[in-house]
């Protein structure tokens, strides 16, 4: 049984939108981070991470996700999530994702709020 | 509550319906037991908010004994019961033989120590009690048990 999630990215313009779907522990959160760095070197300015068909991301995962905002500030981009379980959300306002990441309900809002200007 | 002792007695749960499993310190194992929780709160009429809250809090405490029990049988023992009048609540025992932990001594994360002192781990016990409503952690030579409970 494998339940490592799968990770697929789409580049728009300066905007990489993720699409995650399983759950997200040390593996997950990796391949996450490895996608995240490779869009971020191809000049990526923005970040939208759909978690929509993941319902567990574990606190080692979120570890994982929390230094790939890090990167993201040190480039100056911007990180956001979108689609997330009421619990996924409430655990990364648990450990401050929320304060430095935006979260949107939808796929849609989070492509409207990064490309307007900043 | 946390506390250093004896290992606890089994809550007396006469006929609560009670699934036990018995998992290997393994990679990904602990979404196997979350497979039990989702099949107990669904028979309970849980809500699938509070479902996922019950799965993400196991996965937590397994990872847990995975990363710092240092069993001796490289297994970690876990018992879901419907308990309460009425089935009210599920309640989750994950017991380890492991060396056991203060758990009074462990330092409670905040996101500021995660983000401005790069301390990202250590979350576990704290995303366990944030999502559980009731939660004792029991720890000595032994190994350690930590009950959790959700309402539904």
């Amino acid at each position: 049984m494998s339940e490592t999630c799968k990770v697929s990215v789409e580049r728009r313009g300066d905007v990489a939108i993720f699409w995650t779907d399983g759950y997200i522990n040390n593996q997950g959160g990796e391949e996450i981070a490895r996608e995240a760095y490779s869009e971020l070197e191809k000049g990526a300015r923005a970040l939208v991470m759909n978690l929509e068909k993941t319902r567990i991301v574990n606190s080692i995962g979120i570890s994982i996700l929390i230094e790939v905002l890090e990167k993201v500030m040190e480039r100056k981009a911007v990180l956001a999530f979108c689609g997330l379980t009421p619990t996924i959300d409430k655990t990364f306002r648990i450990m401050g994702l929320a304060q430095y990441a935006a979260i949107y309900p939808s796929e849609d809002d989070a492509l409207r709020a990064v490309a307007a200007p900043v | 509550m946390a506390q250093r002792g004896p290992a606890p007695s089994e809550p007396v749960t006469a006929g609560a319906p009670e699934v036990s499993l018995t998992i290997p310190v393994a990679p990904e194992m602990e979404i196997v037991a979350t497979a039990q929780a989702d099949a107990l709160g669904e028979y309970m009429d849980m809500s699938r908010d509070k479902i996922d809250e019950v799965k993400l809090a196991l996965v937590e405490a397994c990872i847990n004994a995975f990363e710092h029990a240092h069993t001796e049988d490289n297994q970690v023992h876990i018992t879901f019961r419907v308990a309460g009048a009425g089935g009210e609540h599920l309640e989750i025992e994950v017991r380890d033989r492991g060396r056991g932990f203060d758990a009074e001594g462990v330092e409670s994360p905040t996101p500021q120590k995660t983000f401005e002192e790069r301390r990202r781990r250590g979350w576990g016990l704290h995303i366990i009690k944030s999502l559980m409503d009731e939660v004792e952690i029991t720890s000595g030579d032994w190994g350690t048990r930590i009950l959790m409970r959700k309402y539904k």
